[in-house]
């Protein structure tokens, strides 16, 4: 099923927040680790793995989710949280380590819960697997009508949790999919160097289950394949391998240069960002005013939230000690 | 009274299991050989064929995998018991258990709980060699985030059982194989078998017990080791006229570091016994516990009595050297009590 107007208008918005978002995060980052690079300086501090390039990926997947879906992100997973509809607000405050954040500043930027979204982030590659599949058990079990979305990188389809998790979603027919996100590039290590096959998708048929490969970058696209997983999820036809070609714009972590990307790859890279408000554009679903007005309202959200992450107070140092048993 | 009905641990806590998944349908387990086997140790004998396939799960040699669905089960309202036959297995599933199990509630500052049991045997003293004998409390002991319980007998077993099911955190809950008091692994040991009530009983995490009264020195031990102090205690009163006093903490996480320094202020001797391995362990954390607390109560210098540090090795005289026996509780008792 091909997204309608409406739609594909959402996720362009989607896409510039969370491309807002980074950028403003990026900003802060580096101006607060100049002229020394102090991992630990600043306002937001600690590692930061910006989705910028990915955000595609996030759109064309998460808007077909309703609240009844659980989704489990990877360390990469701010365009998750914006296509979630996430309050930016505590999202913000959490990268910033606030009281005010998602988990009052003791998760991070890598670990982002919001229940009442099923969301939830980790940042042990490939092992948001194992939860996605097992509440998409849950569901089933409990006779819901949810499916479990995971989401990590090409590279975690090599972790030993990949296998253990599709054999068991495919063996109990879970509905649950599995959506890589291919920037080509596990850290450093690149796709053809790490990976046996071209596509983690044809993996689908070591485990008997469902697998799809979109190679564009392509909001619309994305969707579309992802729509088809869906409908399997939904019709009790099991789990399936979703694997999206996208790009991955800044380095694996702000501040790392990628001078192991050769420049003719860089070169290639599709940013959706562009790319897809040009599409949208040509296809006459947005006028050059309309997107200008959806990124004015994405920079305006966007300041907003982070004005607030940064104007709220730091928890209480007795916080560190709250919650770590349930009483 | 003679009509008590006595139970082994095994036995008394799949009574608390079976309770529980009667009462709660959220209730489920998962993990392998439990369907038709009724878990490796007996933890769920019959469960098969009394709660069927959907509630008793059967998976494939995944432990980071069953370990993570059960983790995301638990997440959307479920309460997974899972079971992991041997402790030893923990090395391939570490990190769902770690990082997974053990961090969402803390990390999500409160807002994700992991209602769930891990169950695990532990141990050796059997002649399994060195991957299928440890003990490995302080692996999990030392991480935060997981409750642990270790019972030493059925009555405990029962209790902890129940509150182990019931607790909204992430507990694992580890039965010593030998004390468990399955078919084959010989006669069970006669001090692990007790009077199990019918009805259920939630028995508190973190409340040690004096498993017997004494007064000139303090033996502390945990599950299989408890009753090689309470041997020891015998031997030591009989041939040495002398009153030891045996703390059973019953749950390692939390720990009732009080119970133990009262018993150590009283007899002012302490010897801690442990069948992981010494260093970095259990046995260190109940003599660090005394001596923060009360540099004096100690009135001579401890002993632990716990694997040397050393791989467990197969053969058996090498095996029951090394192992934390009454025999070597005694001996330690005594350097204690001379010094």
């Amino acid at each position: 099923m091909q997204p309608s107007s409406e739609q594909r208008i959402k996720m362009y918005e989607m896409i510039v927040t969370s491309r807002e978002f980074d950028d403003q995060v990026m900003a802060i980052y580096y101006a607060d680790k100049t002229p020394v690079f102090d991992l630990g300086a600043g306002r937001i501090p600690g590692e930061i793995h910006s989705s910028h390039g990915h955000e595609a990926c996030g759109a064309g997947t998460i808007i077909q989710l309703t609240k009844d879906d659980a989704i489990t992100s990877s360390h990469r997973p701010h365009h998750h949280v914006v296509a979630r509809g996430i309050d930016l607000k505590p999202f913000a405050a959490e990268i910033f380590g606030k009281a005010t954040g998602m988990s009052g500043g003791k998760g991070g930027h890598m670990h982002l819960y919001s229940p009442e979204h099923n969301f939830s982030s980790s940042g042990i590659i490939a092992e948001g697997m194992g939860p996605a599949a097992g509440m998409a058990m849950a569901y089933k079990m409990q006779g819901k009508p949810g499916v479990g979305v995971s989401f990590m990188g090409e590279a975690a389809a090599n972790q030993g949790a990949f296998h253990e998790v599709m054999n068991l979603a495919s063996i109990y027919q879970l509905p649950y999919i599995c959506v890589i996100e291919d920037n080509n590039w596990g850290v450093s290590v690149d796709k053809s160097t790490s990976t046996a096959v071209a596509r983690n998708s044809d993996r689908a048929s070591a485990y008997a289950c469902h697998g799809e490969y979109v190679g564009t970058n392509d909001p619309d696209d994305i969707f579309v394949g992802m729509h088809r997983c869906l409908e399997r999820a939904r019709s009790g036809q099991g789990p399936s391998i979703l694997e999206l070609k996208t790009y991955r714009l800044q380095g694996h972590m702000l501040g790392d240069p990628m001078p192991y990307v050769p420049q003719e790859e860089k070169d290639a890279f599709i940013d959706c960002t562009v790319s897809y408000r040009a599409k949208l554009i040509a296809e006459g679903v947005l006028t050059e005013a309309q997107a200008d007005d959806i990124v004015a309202r994405a920079v305006a959200n966007v300041t907003e939230a982070i004005a607030f992450a940064e104007d709220s107070p730091y928890p209480d140092v007795s916080a560190a000690f709250e919650n770590q048993y349930v009483a | 009274m003679s009509n008590e009905r006595k139970l082994t641990v095994a036995r008394a806590g799949r009574e608390a299991l079976m309770w529980e998944m009667q009462q709660d349908e959220s209730i489920f387990m998962i993990g392998e050989d439990v369907l038709k086997f009724g878990g490796v140790f007996g933890t769920a004998d019959g469960f098969g064929e009394m709660f069927g396939a959907d509630r008793i799960i059967d998976t494939p040699i995944s432990e980071t995998g069953f370990m993570g669905l059960a983790t995301g089960a638990a997440m959307a309202g479920m309460r997974p018991v899972v079971e992991l036959a041997f402790i030893d297995f923990i090395g391939v599933c570490y990190n769902s258990i770690v990082n997974l199990a053990a961090k969402h509630y803390a990390m999500s500052n409160g807002q994700v709980k992991i209602p769930m049991v891990l169950m695990v045997g532990t141990g050796g003293g059997y002649n399994n060699g060195a991957q299928h004998s440890q003990a490995l409390h302080a692996c999990l002991a030392h991480m935060p985030g997981m409750i642990i319980v270790a019972p030493s007998n059925a009555y405990d077993a029962k209790g902890l059982m129940h509150s182990a099911v019931r607790s909204d955190n992430f507990v694992v809950y580890m039965g010593q194989k030998r004390t468990a008091g399955i078919g084959f692994l010989g006669t069970p040991i006669p001090t692990s078998i007790a009077a199990v009530p019918e009805e259920p009983y939630a028995i508190p995490f973190g409340v040690a017990k004096i498993a017997r009264e004494g007064k000139d020195i303090t033996l502390v031990g945990l599950s299989w080791t408890v009753h090689q102090c309470l041997q020891a205690a015998d031997i030591l009163e009989k041939e040495d006229g002398i009153s030891a006093e045996v703390i059973d903490p019953r749950t390692l996480v939390p720990l009732d570091r009080e119970a133990i320094l009262k018993s150590v202020q009283k007899t002012g001797k302490l010897v801690v016994a442990d069948e992981d391995y010494q260093s970095f362990s259990f046995t260190a954390e109940v003599i660090a516990s005394v001596v923060e607390r009360d540099p004096t109560a100690l009135k001579a210098a401890p002993i632990r009595v716990a694997n040397p540090d050393i791989n467990i090795p197969f053969s058996r005289p090498l095996e029951q050297a090394i192992l934390p026996t009454a025999a070597r509780i005694v001996a330690a008792a005594r350097t204690v009590l001379n010094s």
